[in-house]
């Protein structure tokens, strides 16, 4: 039987046990006297015993599947002829994986031995009875969970207090798969930077001024030597998020006030969602208009003035970039500022003041956290930004404060070192996963220190 | 109190009859304030308030009573233009303050607002230290020039308004974190910091206790020496306990105005003497 059809013959059976805990509740309750004789509603009773019925059957189905292939290999493995088994493990290995494919009918690496054939049906073989034995355990389960729960079932049986302890853990589950996720990059991430900084120093990576990561592959070759100091590439991601966060902070606001405050409810209505449009168009679409447009544009205006400006720069991707996010710093303010309580801009307008005193001295402040909540969520856009930087602002790593030169950012370095075909034990494919740690844990101090600031001058208006 | 409402009952006088919505009483007074003519406030299509003619004086406590709906909030909400906030809101007629219509379009309502100060229902002091809040508005009038300046009228604000024994060691710490009461009261003294020559009130202590409605009654009686004060109010008693004068709304109409004594005890309109007799409100 196939997982899925399990999975719906256990939804099947579940609904099944459903009714069948409903109907005994009932029954009872008809006996006794009226429902409010029971402990809880019907319903209770019937999911009670619905989630009986399928949530051991369901972890006995988790727990085979984590362990199928390990048995299974495992007892293929104990088969094999003694001179396969003796084998050095990485052979070894090779020749499951081999078996395996051929089992599955995919590619095979060398040729097909008729040894592979017989360990490959016999492989298929025990899958097959795997798969049987998964089953009617499953379905006894399901089935002996469920006639338990219904022998249960009587007035006194606390069947609402279950159920909800039930759903509370399914709750407590949800909200951790967040945390494992986060704590599983982080670990990933961790793993392979770890091989990368064996074989390049951390200090070197940190603190070295030039960026080329290329290893040789013969001794003799040019260029041989690569470079492995990251300062360059993260000074100009630094420099890009800069640009583009000196566009979106004051235009986003300011729009945000402007909506908020001064535009009548139509204006509103149809501008809000205008500006949101600007979120939703596609990063390479930001990245055309960059490169075809605002780059040469730049690069023709600076010509006029006699400044020398490359056709890939870092101001060509920032102000484009800046435009991508104002949406993000103004939706985000201007709901915050919405909310700021009525009374607040009454009190305010009540003493005199006028309206961009009451903006700047009590809106704003009172809805600070907010608003940095939602620069925050721009910045962070910015780092992470790739498509405009490769196609505005080009792959060069230079080491330079010049908006008006080509450079290069974090997340772009990533891409360029893991696209096409790459060894994943070469200094130049790890360096990836370094840069990746890095970002991720300046990004983290950045969160950090914003929710200090936050918490230290945000104006409490509860 | 409740002995006079009795008797008044006994005695047969002469009542105007329930559907009169002509405003009885004598609407001026011989120093007004803020004298108000023939107004009328929409809400969109729906008038909120009709040909409403009343005076204010100076050093006067003037109380508004009336059921739910009356339009005594919006009235008073006029006479700093408080209503301008609203996008529908539509007045006509004439609210004069010291001889000029505040409706005026050559009149700033800025610096009107800083002469005809207002305390609302729930008190709602700034997210701000208790000292910023009182200083604000005379920093953004440009009335205080120096540090000590600020000092001396956040101290006398706060004097004035009660509150000052109770704050002086906490000036820095938030106006939030203070009670019902206080924040009320530095609600009052975040008004008279800009010194202005009215104080409108609308409904100050339905959000208090007793106690801190006491302090706030005693606070008003204080400040009518030196402010006019119109009050907005649902409690009857309060009204007669702080008001010289009161005017009683009804469904948008000003239904009768009198000296507060006269209206609880003799009252010339039918609606107001079963109003305050507690027939319906």
């Amino acid at each position: 039987m196939s997982p899925f059809l399990l999975l719906l013959l256990l939804l099947v059976l579940s609904v099944a046990g459903y009714f069948i805990g409903q109907y005994k509740a009932l029954n009872l309750a008809r006996k006794a006297g009226g429902a409010s004789r029971l402990h809880s509603l019907p319903v209770y009773y019937g999911m009670l015993t619905a989630l009986w019925c399928c949530l051991p059957a369901f972890f006995m189905f988790l727990i085979w599947l984590g362990f199928e292939q390990t048995i299974v290999t495992s007892l293929m493995v104990a088969d094999l002829p003694e001179t396969a088994r003796s084998l050095p493990p990485a052979r070894l290995n090779l020749l499951i994986k081999d078996i395996q494919s051929l089992a599955s009918g995919n590619i095979v690496s060398g040729e097909i031995t008729p040894l592979m054939r017989q360990a490959a049906a016999h492989y298929v073989e025990l899958q097959g009875i795997g798969k049987m034995i998964t089953s009617v355990i499953v379905l006894v389960a399901a089935v002996a969970g469920m006639l338990t729960l219904h022998r249960h079932i009587r007035p006194e049986l606390r069947a609402r207090n279950h159920v909800e302890k039930v759903v509370m853990g399914l709750l407590v589950v949800c909200s951790t798969i967040a945390i494992f996720t986060t704590i599983g990059i982080v670990l990933s991430i961790l793993y392979e930077a770890v091989r990368f900084f064996r074989q390049v120093p951390v200090t070197e990576f940190l603190f070295g001024l030039e960026w080329s990561p290329q290893m040789a592959i013969r001794e003799d070759q040019v260029g041989s030597s690569g470079a492995f100091g990251a300062v360059p590439v993260f000074a100009g991601t630094i420099l890009i998020s800069a640009i583009a966060m000196l566009v979106a902070a004051p235009i986003g606001l300011m729009s945000a006030i402007f909506l908020s405050e001064y535009a009548d409810k139509r204006l509103r209505a149809v501008a809000k969602p205008m500006l949101e449009i600007l979120a939703g168009v596609p990063t390479v679409v930001y990245g055309f208009f960059a490169a075809l447009v605002v780059a040469p544009m730049i690069r023709g205006s600076g010509a006029q003035i006699g400044i020398d400006v490359s056709s890939e720069s870092a101001l060509a991707a920032g102000l484009v970039m800046g435009v991508m996010i104002i949406p993000f710093v103004s939706s985000l303010s201007d709901d915050v500022i919405n909310a700021v309580p009525q009374s607040l801009r009454d009190g305010a307008y009540s003493v005199g003041a006028t309206r961009s005193e009451t903006i700047r001295h009590v809106l704003v402040p009172a809805a600070l956290p907010g608003i940095v909540g939602g620069l925050l969520l721009a910045v962070s856009r910015a780092i992470g930004e790739t498509m405009i930087v490769v196609m505005a602002a080009g792959l060069s790593a230079n080491l330079t404060a010049n908006p008006l030169q080509a450079v290069t950012t974090v997340t772009v370095q990533i891409v360029t070192l893991l696209v096409g075909d790459q060894e994943f034990d070469s200094p130049k494919t790890l360096a990836a996963f370094a840069l990746g740690l890095v970002l991720f844990i300046g990004t983290l101090f950045l969160n950090i220190i914003a929710l200090t600031v936050v918490r230290k001058y945000r104006e409490r208006y509860e | 109190m409740q002995e006079v409402l009795k008797k008044n009952i006994v005695e047969k006088r002469i009542l105007a009859p329930r559907d009169s919505r002509k405003t009885i009483g004598n609407i001026s007074v011989p120093n007004p304030r803020m004298v108000c003519r023939n107004v009328n406030v929409y809400y969109g299509d729906k008038q909120a308030i009709r040909n409403v003619s009343i005076d204010i004086g100076c050093n006067e406590v003037l109380a508004m009573i009336g059921p739910s709906g009356c339009g005594k909030s919006t009235f008073l909400r006029c006479l700093n233009r408080m209503n301008d906030t609203i996008d529908s809101c539509r007045v006509t007629g004439e609210i004069l303050f010291d001889g000029k219509n505040i409706y005026d379009p050559s009149v700033d309502v800025v610096p009107l607002r800083a002469q005809v100060g207002m305390v609302f229902q729930k008190p709602n002091p700034f997210p701000k230290s208790i000292y910023e809040n009182v200083a604000w508005a005379p920093k953004i009038h440009g009335i205080v020039e120096s540090k000590s300046d600020t000092d001396e009228i956040v101290e006398s604000s706060l004097q004035k308004a009660g509150l000052w024994e109770e704050v002086k060691d906490r000036l820095d710490q938030p106006g939030t974190g203070l009670s019902g009461g206080q924040q009320q009261r530095l609600c009052i003294a975040r008004a008279i910091a800009v010194s202005p020559e009215v104080i409108l009130m609308d409904e100050p202590c339905s959000a208090l206790d007793p106690i801190a409605t006491a302090k706030i009654e005693d606070l008003i009686e204080e400040l009518r020496a030196q402010y006019t004060i119109a009050i907005v109010t649902h409690s009857m008693q309060q009204a007669s306990r702080v008001s010289q004068r009161t005017a009683f709304f009804h469904l948008g109409d000003l239904i009768e105005v009198g000296t507060t004594e006269t209206i609880f005890t003799k009252p010339s309109h039918q609606l107001t003497e079963d109003y305050i007799t507690g027939r319906y409100g």
